[in-house]
């Protein structure tokens, strides 16, 4: 038939006609295949990002500067003091993230000959801060990642976030005497439904009258930060002067696997549970089939007889249980109580990791585990290295711009494309 | 067989609209009988002051005294006649009186928070002005970007970038002119790299404005806590534009003192409306603006460079953003707090869209997110039995319901988000 | 004549399609030159080639200068043309060449003057926008070449044949000498057609010459000088009418000899399965774009719909199949009222849907062909056991469909995107045709594909009917909807006009319908049918 013939006709043409087009521009680089290119780019993005961090920490200290003034007479001093500035810097990220391998070595050898285990405590203290730090991250980037898959992008994870822990804190000190296996599940339950509830108002304006979700949810959050300034300072608030909630029933908290200061909890291993879960929603069931195709096309959606409104709530609502599941875990595991400015950062962290994390449950628990290393790092070298923590959001403002900018990582490492690959994440106004 | 078909169309689209909204004119008028117009002392008189309670070149005219409840009242009936008129006969022009409705509504609850005591309305209005100066900057700034098919949310990042930048420059150079000039050009570095972004890599525009915004807390919290907390005199204490009063004009009583008697950036703003509008809609720029915001391969196949128009398009925005940005430092307060922003970008986004990408009407949904931002102070000021905190909220709020389109629903540009691949 | 125009040895190639292959072709002054092909033949590229929207990869393109004395001596010039390289519309536009797309480069929220005038501004001070000096050269322009329209209308309140005259003024307005028309007849009534057809002449006749790219046999054979027929990215041969057939251009055009006839059994119709009753729809502006129409389809029968594209056949399709709200009248399947009901229920009382925009609303094409073969049904077994998606089975189906219905694609786990225009089609019409169905609504099933695509479907369609199926055939190419419809349904503005049996009709009798005049008047002139006639297959 006609169509066969046009077929071997192009392929045949295609090496023919092609070399002239295209040739000589694009020969240089390396080609990778697509598969290799979903992983590499975001390492890549990572690094990337990580380096011109670097850049910024040199650049910004007054002193590595100075030894610049004298670059052509001392070349040597201005290299080392650059070199010594981002080695200190990221070396107190490793060390606060990761520790020192010898330590826990050390440890566990004392700890298994002598019984006694603080050294071994010591040891492995930073790296378990760094799951404690994945694991609201895990819950964060599973709300925006299950939003990116419906078409949603719910920049207001931070507000429901704040809520979901709110309400999982009132539920944790206000109910009293009740056996830890039905207070804790009701207070993560609270927590979730606290995050719902505020991510239902936005969802509910996108489905009926297409109001943009990402002003919205904004604007949720603004209200969130009103709602406990007033929260905290009046109804909810603990005897005493600073405005925080009082602390939760032990009955409420995430069981903890060591003793004090390690702080590592149960809400790690729920977090991973709750990724599977969130993959097989997504991905096996009809439900998931829906948000993914409404997502895709929502116009071909709504051909084959999907209900948006119904997928586009159902994903809002779960993002939003997501995300007020993130301040649950965070409360009902580490703090035991809410104070003011609790949320701060989270939010926009989780988008980045849902971007990093391609939308994909998997993708998204590896991108919190870097990230929860990277922040709880960030932490020690604030302290170690005076680097403000605020370089981490730089960091991530830039390795969201390679990730959503793939033709930027490529152009810097001369990587060649077969196939631009292509994901539309969100729509504009109106729709 | 036309006149059925028109008839047929108007029944169908204005009825239940049309009820709906008389409904709640009905409504409005009740619950301000309930609340508001009921159990006042009797010939209890709410005092309006007309004249700026600061040292004004305006002639001073007399306040407005008006006694409490017999006001309430007429109010409360402005509204039930509008409801039962829109619920009987259904007017075209609905939006306006909802306006009408909501003005009572306000200024009968105004006039209850101030019984017994005086209220500068002046006052208010002025702040209203000033209020609304980022908000109207910000959607000028979405106006220009949107026409031409960009969609920017970025705007919040370049504001407060532009902000610290403004007051660093401002107080190191100590002069406030060149803070104003180095956050113009910072807003338009941005914008710059968020055209980049969105025109030649064809980025998802809404994800690469969100990595500014990212960034932008980042860079500016980063910068804060490195240099400005420990140099605050050195870096970060810029003063403020004084206000320029004009010439005779500003003697107008009530109008003079509100829009005459202002700072540098809300002459800025109320000139760049104006500028905007004309560029938009009557120069040669403009046409080719809109219409590759529309159908940008039509413009191409005219020889018109897309790229090149939505460029220049977004770092025009960028600039009137810096501008916006620069108020909240060098224009109002002197010196940089972290997220100082606190959402007025977006907010600016939404009084674009209520204002139907139009500069004027950005203009006046800018004056009524700045009028509920500054009434909230006022009545902390009257000590209105609200918490404040839920008062902050009233910004929020109204542009959420902004954005359902209940009022006004309008078309953005039909290129808006798009990439134009040649 | 002088020539004004020679391509030589064109070529441009896109990923995996070498769009032209070595074309050459001349235009002589005065000249109207068609240039024939089916889709995806290449002879949109090699005109965005001429008109500066793409780059070749090869070959030159050679004009007759604007300026004579501006020729340089040494020039590689040939006939007096010289060789000119288009990088853009602009250069283009400058050598006086001007193109009408196929569908049209207008900004509907703008007007005329404004459309016309947009990249070549009439202004004061270079800065402020003269609307009036515009607004004046296109009224004389449209009094030159007999054009009507008002300079100061909306583009976006204008019928499509209007809009089509702002784009001719447009070119004439950047006084092109070369207007390439992009198939200008594919959106008008028959009448429309010998409308344009005698403003080319007009053209013509003061000096501009024209090229005509059109894939209908019939307008070639009624306005073209010379013909010359593309296929698969290179010129086939150039003719004129006088020295060939419709059969040869067609056999030239697709490469083998091509059945023109489309095969029907006669059938009795059945039950009555679609009934239709008095349906008012609006559009997404509010107006009422469905207004009052009435019909019924029946067991073994084609009911086509045919009309001038925005006359609400969309509307109408999406209030039958459930995505667009019907404000009155009344809609049954099978007796069973369906006004209003959501599209899943249509689906599931035995519906199939061909839409319009396939890649729209049939298809997502970010997705694995496989999920697209079971859009519809993907929440029944046995493709769900109740929330649980049965991915084998999925699978399983969906390679057996791509079996059955001659989808050409390397898995079906490739994305749909990945597809040809034709081979998503039938990604759709297997998904559709596979279902259990009473009803097929099919809006434009073959726009755009090359002729095996639509002879497949065609021929899909036709099966459908003997099986008993009702269909409903929803096209603005007539010739599609003589060759296979049962009855017949013109739609002008919202309403069926008069609904009569397609065997013997006249054409002329619908074209009238179509643009509007009722039919008692339309029947004086032209009777609605004729002898039989044999009807040619469109491609």
């Amino acid at each position: 038939m006609g169509e066969e013939r046009k077929g071997t006709a192009s392929t045949q043409t295609v090496t023919r006609g092609k070399q002239p087009a295209t040739g000589a521009k694009k020969e240089r680089g390396i080609l990778i295949p697509p598969a290799w290119q979903t992983l590499l780019l975001p390492v890549l993005a990572v690094f990337t990002g990580l380096v011109i961090g670097a850049i910024v920490i040199v650049i910004t200290d007054a002193a590595v500067v100075a030894t610049y003034r004298n670059f052509f007479r001392a070349p040597g001093t201005a290299l080392a003091a650059t070199w010594h500035t981002i080695a200190t810097a990221y070396g107190a990220l490793l060390y606060g993230s990761l520790g020192n391998p010898r330590e826990v070595y050390e440890g566990m050898r004392l700890y298994l000959s002598t019984g006694d285990n603080t050294l071994f405590l010591r040891a492995i203290w930073p790296i378990t801060e760094s799951l404690v730090a994945a694991t609201p991250y895990i819950f964060g980037g599973l709300a925006v990642a299950l939003g990116f898959r419906c078409g949603l992008f719910n920049i207001g994870a931070e507000g429901q976030l704040g809520i979901g822990a709110l309400a999982a804190a009132w539920v944790g000190y206000s109910i009293t005497n009740l056996p830890a296996l039905i207070h804790l599940p009701l207070a993560l339950l609270a927590g979730a439904l606290g995050g719902a509830i505020w991510a239902a108002i936005p969802g509910y304006l996108k489905a009926k009258t297409g109001a943009h979700e990402v002003v919205n949810t904004i604007m949720m959050n603004w209200i969130s930060f009103r709602l406990s300034d007033w929260l905290l300072n009046g109804p909810m608030k603990a005897p005493g002067y600073r405005p925080i909630t009082p602390n939760i029933e032990p009955t409420a908290a995430l069981p903890r696997f060591f003793p004090p200061p390690i702080r590592f909890h149960a809400g790690f291993f729920l977090a991973l549970i709750v990724a599977g879960i969130v993959y097989w929603f997504l991905f096996k069931t009809t439900l998931g089939f829906e948000i993914r195709t409404v997502g895709a096309n929502p116009d071909a959606a709504r051909y084959a007889g999907m209900s948006i409104t119904r997928s586009i709530m159902l994903a809002m609502v779960l993002s939003g249980a997501l995300a007020g599941l993130a301040g649950t875990s965070q409360v009902l595991g580490v703090d035991h109580w809410v104070g003011q400015g609790f949320t701060a950062g989270y939010g926009f962290d989780s988008i980045a990791l849902a971007l990093l994390g391609k939308s994909h449950p998997f993708g998204v628990v590896l991108a919190s585990l870097l990230f929860g290393t990277l922040r709880s790092g960030a932490t020690r070298m604030q302290s170690l290295a005076g680097i403000p923590i605020d370089i981490i959001s730089i960091i991530q403002g830039l390795v969201i711009v390679f990730i959503a900018a793939p033709a930027i990582i490529r152009w810097l490492y001369r990587i060649r494309v077969e196939r631009a690959e292509e994901v539309v994440l969100t729509r504009g106004w109106g729709k | 067989m036309a006149t059925t078909a028109v008839r047929a169309q108007q029944k169908a689209f204005t009825l239940g609209r049309s009820q709906w909204l008389g409904i709640v004119f009905l409504i409005a008028g009740l619950l301000t009988f309930l609340f508001f117009g009921r159990g006042l002392e009797a010939g209890i008189k709410t005092k309006f002051g007309l004249n700026p309670g600061f040292a004004s070149q305006a002639i001073p005219i007399p306040d407005l005294v008006l006694p409490t409840q017999p006001t309430i009242y007429a109010m409360v009936l402005i509204m039930l006649l509008l409801g039962v008129l829109q619920l009987v006969r259904g007017f075209r022009f609905a939006d306006a009186l909802l306006g009408v409705v909501a003005l009572c509504f306000v200024f009968a609850f105004l006039t209850w928070a101030a019984r017994g005591k005086s209220f500068n309305l002046v006052g208010m209005l002025g702040s209203s002005l000033v209020r609304a100066t980022p908000i109207a900057l910000a959607a000028l700034c979405g106006i220009m970007c949107e026409r031409s098919g960009v969609v920017n949310i970025a705007i919040e990042g370049i504001m407060l970038i532009s902000a610290q930048v403004a007051v660093v420059v401002a107080t190191v150079t100590k002069n406030l002119y060149a803070g104003l000039v180095a956050a113009i050009l910072s807003g338009a570095i941005i914008s710059a790299f968020h055209a980049a972004m969105a025109v030649s890599f064809k980025v998802d525009q809404i994800v690469s404005a969100t990595a500014i915004n990212i960034f932008a807390t980042g860079a500016t919290s980063f910068i804060s806590a490195r240099f400005l907390e420990k140099n605050t005199n050195l870096l970060n204490n810029s003063g403020t534009f004084r206000i320029i009063s004009i010439p005779l004009l500003s003697k107008i009583p009530i109008l003079g003192p509100i829009f005459f008697e202002n700072g540098l950036i809300v002459y800025l703003m109320l000139i760049l409306t104006v500028l905007v509008h004309i560029l938009l809609f009557y120069t040669k720029w403009g046409l080719r603006v809109r219409a590759v915001g529309e159908h940008p391969r039509a413009a191409d196949t005219l020889g018109i460079n897309v790229y090149l128009v939505r460029y220049v398009s977004v770092i025009l925005g960028g600039m009137i953003a810096g501008i916006g940005g620069a108020y909240f430092t060098i224009g109002s307060v002197g010196r940089f707090d972290e997220i100082m922003t606190a959402g007025k970008g977006f907010i600016g986004l939404a009084a674009m869209i209520f204002g139907k990408w139009a500069p004027f009407g950005a203009f006046a949904s800018s004056i009524l997110f700045g009028f509920a931002d500054s009434l909230q102070i006022k009545l902390q000021i009257l000590r209105v039995p609200i918490p404040s905190e839920f008062l902050l909220m009233a910004p929020y709020i109204v542009t959420m319901i902004v954005l359902t389109g209940v009022v006004g629903r309008a078309e953005p540009p039909a290129a808006d988000g798009q990439p134009y691949e040649k | 004549m002088p020539l004004v125009l020679e391509l030589r040895g064109i070529t441009k190639a896109f990923p995996g399609v070498l769009a032209n292959d070595h074309i050459d072709l001349t235009l002589e002054e005065g000249e109207i030159h068609a240039l024939l092909g089916e889709n995806g033949a290449g002879k949109s590229t090699l005109m965005n080639i001429l008109y500066g929207l793409y780059q070749p990869d090869e070959g030159q393109i050679f004009l007759r200068p604007r300026n004579r004395s501006a020729i340089p001596a040494s020039a590689a010039s040939r006939d007096g043309l010289v060789e000119v390289k288009i990088h853009s519309p602009n250069d283009a536009i400058a050598q006086g060449i001007g193109m009408v797309h196929q569908h049209f480069m207008l900004v509907p929220p703008l007007t005329v003057a404004e459309n016309v005038m947009l990249g070549l501004e009439s202004t004061r001070g270079g800065i402020f926008l003269d609307q009036r000096a515009a607004a004046q050269r296109i009224r004389e322009i449209s009094q030159q070449y007999g054009l009507e329209v008002d300079p100061d209308a909306y583009v976006r309140d204008l019928p499509v044949g209007v809009q089509q005259r702002v784009e001719i003024i447009k070119l004439l307005y950047r006084e092109a000498d070369i207007l390439i028309l992009d198939e200008p007849t594919a959106v008008l009534t028959p009448q429309e057609v010998d409308r344009l057809f005698s403003t080319i002449k007009n053209l013509v006749k003061q000096g501009k010459s024209i090229i005509f790219i059109t894939h209908k046999l019939r307008e070639v054979m009624e306005i073209a000088d010379r013909i010359t027929v593309l296929r698969n990215g290179r010129v086939v041969g150039t003719t004129t009418p006088a020295q060939t057939t419709p059969a040869e251009l067609a056999a030239m055009m697709v490469g083998r000899q091509v059945d023109l006839v489309v095969h029907k059994e006669s059938l009795t119709p059945g039950e009555v399965v679609l009934e239709v009753k008095d349906l008012q729809v609006l559009d997404d502006r509010q107006h009422l774009a469905v207004n009052g129409v009435s019909f019924e389809v029946r067991e073994r029968e084609i009911l086509g719909i045919a009309g001038v594209q925005g006359n609400g056949q969309t509307e109408l399709v999406e209030a039958l199949t459930g995505l667009r709200p019907v404000i009155a009248g009344e809609i049954r399947i099978l007796g069973t009222p369906v006004t209003n009901a959501n599209p899943r229920q249509i689906l599931e009382k035995g519906v199939a849907h061909v839409p319009e925009d396939r890649q729209r609303d049939g298809l997502v094409l970010s997705r694995p062909v496989h999920d697209n073969l079971v859009l519809c049904t993907y929440y029944l077994p046995p493709f769900a056991k109740g929330i649980n998606i049965q991915e084998d089975t999925i699978i399983a189906t969906a390679s057996r469909l791509v079996e059955e219905f001659d989808v050409r694609t390397p898995s079906v786990f490739v994305p749909a995107s990945t597809l040809s225009g034709g081979n998503q089609q039938k990604v759709i019409v297997a998904r559709e045709f596979s279902r259990p169905v009473k009803l097929i609504i099919a809006a434009q099933p073959t726009r755009g594909l090359d002729v095996g695509s639509i002879e497949y479907i065609h021929q899909r369609i036709l099966q459908k009917r003997s099986e008993g199926t009702a269909v409903l055939l929803v096209s603005p190419e007539l010739d599609e909807i003589i060759a296979l419809s049962d009855r017949i349904a013109v739609m002008y503005r919202g309403r069926i006009m008069d609904i009569v049996p397609a065997k013997g009709v006249n054409r002329e009798y619908l074209g009238l319908l179509m643009a509007g005049v009722e039919a008692s008047e339309a029947a004086k002139v032209a009777p609605p049918t004729i002898g039989v006639e044999e009807v040619e297959r469109v491609f």
